[in-house]
């Protein structure tokens, strides 16, 4: 017999404390759709993910009104686009773009992701043709996102990638620039890109994935505040045990959404992301936890500490409420998406540094943060080139999603809307680092032994 | 199959009967009602059978969530397996 007090604290965390599942992402290979035909590659294209993911948003609404908790998002990931066979130029990308825009919009998903290259090491002619299609991608479609790995531990940093990547996050926003540049909010440079997330805008099916598959990002921020709030002045052991207890619980849910949304859709189960993902809702907030730890404002010193102990936390609660693990698995401190970050940064407490650091202890990156439209190339690809070498050198994944807005200055903000948020304008630093970018070629691979 | 039904507001009179009736109306089984008066607030709970039920869980759910509504209640269905994964190992 279930336990009333239980049942209540499900309850209670559904409607109080802004529990949902944060989507249901289906992974789907586009192999199989390779052709030297570009109108046909489109059809095939079309054809499959509308076939595979007819189901999605119908079993995705079942689940939500039997199992009673929202499920926000359901979306689609592929396979990077720059891996399916044939000859293409940019202008075939762009058209696949729009394939994949219209297969979203049949489907009614939210966003469909995998718009994407993997460059850690070089470029194919295609990596190369798909990025250069990026900026004119992102504008001519509403949900498809973008991705492209530059780096990873074992290969090292692709800095020729990074200078690329400069310029089309430019272009992008730039091109979109009547839209508060959105088309960046839909732009992710990683290090460590994991093959199997289901977050948005960074998801696409990796090249070891099965043909379909199934993938579940849980949220919770409301939650593990909550709990924390509850704990009061514990220590922090106790303080840690909270978030973990929490976190079980908050997985364990997604676990039951994957493995119900798998059966239905006869779909096999990848893993589960037990990632806290904020909203701009109020009471669905990283910063709010971390501020509920005892600091007086998210940025103060003591956030890194803080973060790193939640992020530990999370992991560990809710590795065992899981059969699979996977994705990008911790806290998620983007700027836009989070109303206790904004404010912090608002109040001039959370700077783009500390925010750098922050990244070094939890997962993503510097995630949906505004900067000046003026702000050159070779700045945006500095930016890109520190955050990128933490992942690098800490053998994690990392990432970056600015939005440098077209004709913003410092003291305006960006409104996107939903949950994307907005975001106050951020200042950087404004010595340059162009001959240092100039230099092109690999940055090495980082040593693994003399740990220091 | 079982499902949880929690109702949860401020108490009224006549709120088991009508959740009851409606429960009747859709072929669900009531197994186990508990329920508590705290101060003001009502907060019941009852584990119903929904095998036989004769319509879809949602159209239940939905109806049940409507009563809520027009009594201003709290009033949801959800299957037991969400609290079965959340609270037991």
């Amino acid at each position: 017999m279930i336990n009333i007090n239980d049942i209540l604290e499900t309850i209670n965390m559904i409607k109080e404390e802004n529990l949902d599942i944060r989507t249901i992402t289906m992974g789907i290979s586009l192999y199989d759709c390779a052709g030297d035909d570009i109108g046909v590659v489109c059809d095939r294209i079309y054809d499959k993910i509308t076939r595979s993911a007819e189901r999605l948003v119908p079993v995705g609404r079942e689940l939500e009104s039997e199992l009673g908790i929202p499920i926000v998002n359901k979306r689609v990931s592929v396979t990077p686009i720059s891996l399916v066979g044939g000859k293409y130029s940019p202008d075939d990308y762009v058209k696949i773009a729009k394939t994949l825009d219209r297969a979203a919009d049949t489907l009614g998903i939210n966003f469909i992701g995998g718009y994407s290259a993997l460059v850690q090491k070089g470029f194919t002619n295609n990596a190369r043709n798909l990025i250069e299609s990026i900026p004119e991608a992102l504008t001519v479609t509403n949900k498809v996102c973008s991705s492209v790995n530059v780096a990873s531990t074992k290969a090292g940093i692709n800095m020729d990638a990074v200078a690329l990547m400069g310029n089309i996050i430019k272009r992008t926003a730039y091109l979109t620039r009547d839209n508060e540049s959105i088309g960046c909010a839909k732009l992710v440079v990683f290090a460590n890109v994991p093959e199997d997330n289901p977050f948005m805008a960074g998801a696409f099916h990796g090249v070891g994935e099965p043909d379909t598959v199934i993938n579940v990002g849980v949220s919770g921020p409301g939650v593990v505040s909550s709990a924390i709030k509850r704990a009061g002045h514990c220590d922090f052991s106790t303080l840690a045990d909270t978030i973990k207890k929490t976190a079980f619980k908050i997985t364990r849910v997604g676990q039951l959404v994957a493995t119900e949304a798998s059966k239905r859709l006869g779909v096999p189960f990848g893993i589960v992301d037990l990632s806290l993902a904020p909203t701009p809702a109020v009471g669905d907030s990283v910063a709010h936890i971390l501020e509920g730890m005892g600091l007086e404002k998210c940025g103060g010193h003591g956030t890194t500490a803080a973060l790193a102990l939640l992020n530990d936390a999370v992991k560990k609660g809710g590795v065992m409420a899981s059969s699979h693990v996977g994705g990008l698995s911790g806290a998620f401190i983007p700027v836009s998406e989070d109303a206790g970050m904004i404010s912090a940064v608002e109040c001039g407490a959370l700077s783009l540094e500390k925010l750098e650091a922050m990244t070094a202890v939890c997962s993503v990156g510097l995630d949906m943060i505004a900067v000046p439209g003026d702000t050159s190339a070779a700045v945006i690809c500095g930016i890109i080139a520190d955050e990128i070498s933490i992942g690098v050198a800490n053998t994690k994944t990392t990432a970056v999603r600015l939005i440098p807005a077209y004709g913003k200055g410092v003291g305006d903000s960006v409104e996107f809307g939903g949950l994307l948020g907005y975001a106050p304008i951020m200042k950087l630093r404004e010595y340059s680092c162009e001959e240092f970018i100039k230099r092109g070629g690999r940055i090495p691979a980082p040593i693994h032994s003399l740990k220091n | 199959m079982k499902a949880v039904i929690t109702v949860v507001g401020h108490d009224a009179k006549g709120i088991i009967a009508k959740v009851s009736a409606k429960c009747a109306e859709a072929g669900a089984n009531i197994i186990d009602i508990s329920q508590s008066v705290l101060k003001e607030y009502f907060a019941m709970i009852m584990v119903i059978e929904i095998a036989d039920l004769n319509c879809g869980f949602t159209e239940f759910a939905n109806d049940l969530k409507a009563l809520g509504e027009a009594e201003n209640l709290d009033i949801r269905a959800m299957h037991e397996t969400i609290f079965d994964a959340m609270h037991k190992i």
